[in-house]
């Protein structure tokens, strides 16, 4: 599913990832843990392709319609509500039967209520909830998930941990985290960064 | 490292060769070209500001078509030659709006004037240049900045002819009135030396070229060496 | 088809955001207003219709820049601008909505400006509102790619009008040319030619600058 070999990354004379090794199958698990600025978040854009490797190459075979992505940033518009990013970004993915899903992932990850409010008057954990969403929202076959957890309550953690145990061995997982602890047993793969 | 070696090879002769056609050209034009009948000695100047101006427009059309293949192929070196033709480029642009305002002073008495199309072209290209080398310094290095430059380099070289129509265009209700400027009438030895001139102007500027290129290149290898000793 | 759809969904979202923050236009329109009355000022007495059109021009070129430079905000607030090079569409749909929207913003804010530098200054006839026209189109296209590469950047804000004015320069001439000349024929063909070649040149090359590879 991803290989890659001998990846490198460099912003200007600002090296970020040196010399990665790996290759994950189709619905492995691979969880990248290292320090703050060890580039966790560039490995796993190289790997959604919004940033290209400065050497080394990383092969993804899945089309980028079929990628489901979490930043640290919510990806949504703040003027917008739940219900109008949802709808947009279902339009971009061309999601079969939109409304429905959209109705069942705002109901499942505790929005729908609030689902007509603009995402600037959401907290910090409902955005989050809200951008995890739009990440399953296509139900992509390789879901790439940076940082899931930061920011969500025990509630809100909850129900992450309740998705992933569905998807693990189902879909194919890259999830970056500090804190290991909390997924370890679903992970297939471990990526150590430093 | 064997690479420094073969950007350098050919370099000395080359720099050597541009120098003399330099001093031919000067001697050509100064001393050997006879003295324009209209215009007298001011008209000399035409030997070195048109060769600079005809350079400038060769380097950025250098420019644009390296960001032509940095795009099309994605080969990384060719934004560094890219950016050293259209910095080069920039240069011979700046000399020749201070030669065209020498020639501007002896002709018509003026330091600047509007009615050269080839003058006011050229400081637009300028100033569009000089944003071309804000957006590189604004933009964090990597891909993206490439590209960008890239896509703006090619927009200039659009730029370029449509700007020329546009100021032909704007002639009619700016200034009606044009100086007539019938290209000078040109004999052997003044055609001679003003050839001479554009191909001693041209080498200059990919002697340049290249000496940039070089060092620039030298400093990358040598960031890269130092990283690897750390 | 799915292209048009995709890019009737982008305007429609752009439309939206500014319906509800009301960032933009509202702005717009003050400033070419006020811009108005300054020249009012900056006028002398006796100077001429001819001058009056030529102000126009500048306080159109900077109104665009207004609207241009807050074109991608909504897009860099949350990393939207992600979002949408990661969605499976063209991305040049994404420079279509942008430009589209951009250009709705921009006539709104003539529909008001125009018909007040009509009762201030000079007429406006029909072949001066084609070169407006003309002319929106060419620096909406060309902008909202400035506006996507400046965004990248330290000093956004500062790095678009360094960027798009000198790409505006013929359509300055053509629009004071088709506004103040006897034969405007010729003004309008530079500006349709200006807005070929560069918006087909901003198609093309938007993706390069949204993207690494």
């Amino acid at each position: 599913m991803i290989r890659a070999a001998g990846l490198e990354k460099r912003y200007g004379s600002r090296r970020v990832l040196r010399g990665i090794d790996f290759e994950l199958p189709r619905d492995g698990f691979l969880l990248v843990t290292g320090s703050n600025g060890s580039g966790k978040t560039t490995l796993l854009r190289v790997i959604a392709g919004l940033a290209a490797p400065t050497r080394g190459k990383v092969q993804v075979d899945v089309h980028r319609g079929r990628v489901g992505f979490l930043a640290h940033e919510p990806l949504v518009y703040r003027a917008l509500t739940a219900l109008e990013n949802l709808d947009l970004f279902g339009r971009l993915y061309r999601v079969p039967e939109r409304r429905e899903r959209i109705g069942m992932l705002l109901e499942r990850f505790g929005l729908w209520e609030v689902r007509s409010e603009r995402v600037e008057d959401y907290s910090r954990g409902m955005s989050q909830r809200l951008a995890l969403c739009r990440a399953l929202l296509h139900d992509p076959e390789l879901l790439i998930l940076d940082e899931p957890y930061a920011s969500l309550d025990e509630h809100g953690a909850g129900l992450l941990d309740r998705e992933l145990d569905e998807l693990a061995g189902a879909r194919t997982l890259v999830v970056s985290t500090h804190d290991p602890a909390r997924i370890e047993l679903l992970a297939t793969q471990r990526l150590v960064l430093a | 490292m064997s690479s420094a070696f073969s950007w350098i090879r050919g370099l000395p002769a080359l720099a050597t060769l541009a120098a003399g056609l330099i001093g031919l050209a000067l001697l050509l034009s100064f001393f050997i070209a006879p003295e324009d009948g209209n215009q007298g000695i001011s008209q000399r100047i035409f030997y070195i500001h048109v060769p600079i101006a005809l350079t400038a427009y060769f380097c950025f059309g250098l420019g644009a078509w390296k960001a032509l293949l940095l795009l099309w192929r994605g080969e990384e070196r060719h934004d560094l030659e890219s950016y050293v033709a259209i910095h080069q480029g920039t240069i011979f642009g700046l000399l020749t709006l201070i030669t065209g305002a020498i020639w501007a002073k002896a002709s018509w008495g003026v330091w600047w004037t509007w009615d050269s199309n080839q003058l006011v072209l050229f400081l637009t290209l300028f100033l569009f240049y000089c944003a071309y080398f804000m957006l590189r310094f604004s933009l964090p290095e990597g891909p993206r900045r490439s590209r960008s430059s890239a896509v703006y380099a090619l927009f200039g070289v659009a730029l370029i002819p449509v700007s020329f129509l546009a100021i032909r265009l704007a002639e009619d209700f700016i200034h009606p009135t044009t100086f007539t400027r019938d290209g000078p009438q040109m004999t052997g030895t003044m055609f001679t030396a003003f050839c001479v001139s554009w191909v001693a102007v041209t080498l200059l500027a990919y002697v340049l070229y290249r000496v940039e290129l070089v060092g620039k290149r030298l400093h990358t290898d040598l960031r890269e060496l130092r990283e690897a000793l750390e | 088809m799915t292209y048009l759809a995709d890019v009737a969904a982008l305007t429609r979202k752009d439309l939206r955001v500014e319906l509800r923050a009301q960032d933009t236009l509202p702005a717009m329109l003050l400033f070419v207003l006020s811009t108005l009355v300054v020249f009012h000022f900056a006028l002398p007495e006796g100077t001429g219709e001819d001058a009056a059109y030529g102000l126009l021009w500048v306080a159109i070129v900077f109104t665009a820049l207004l609207g241009l430079a807050r074109a991608w905000v909504p897009e860099q607030e949350h990393g939207v601008f992600d979002g949408l090079v990661l969605a499976p569409c063209d991305r040049s749909a994404i420079w279509v909505g942008k430009t589209v929207a951009t250009l709705a913003f921009l006539l709104a804010a003539q529909v008001v400006a125009l018909p007040a530098f009509a009762l201030f200054f000079a007429p406006l006839d029909a072949v001066a509102l084609v070169g407006v026209l003309l002319a929106d189109i060419g620096i909406c296209a060309v902008g909202s790619l400035m506006a996507a590469m400046a965004a990248a950047g330290r000093a956004r804000e500062l790095l678009l009008p360094l960027l798009l004015l000198p790409l505006s320069i013929p359509l300055i001439v053509g629009g004071v040319g088709s506004a103040i000349s006897t034969e405007p024929e010729r003004y309008l063909l530079l500006l349709a030619l200006y807005d070929g070649i560069f918006a087909v040149l901003s198609w093309a090359s938007f993706e390069y600058v949204v993207t690494e590879s």
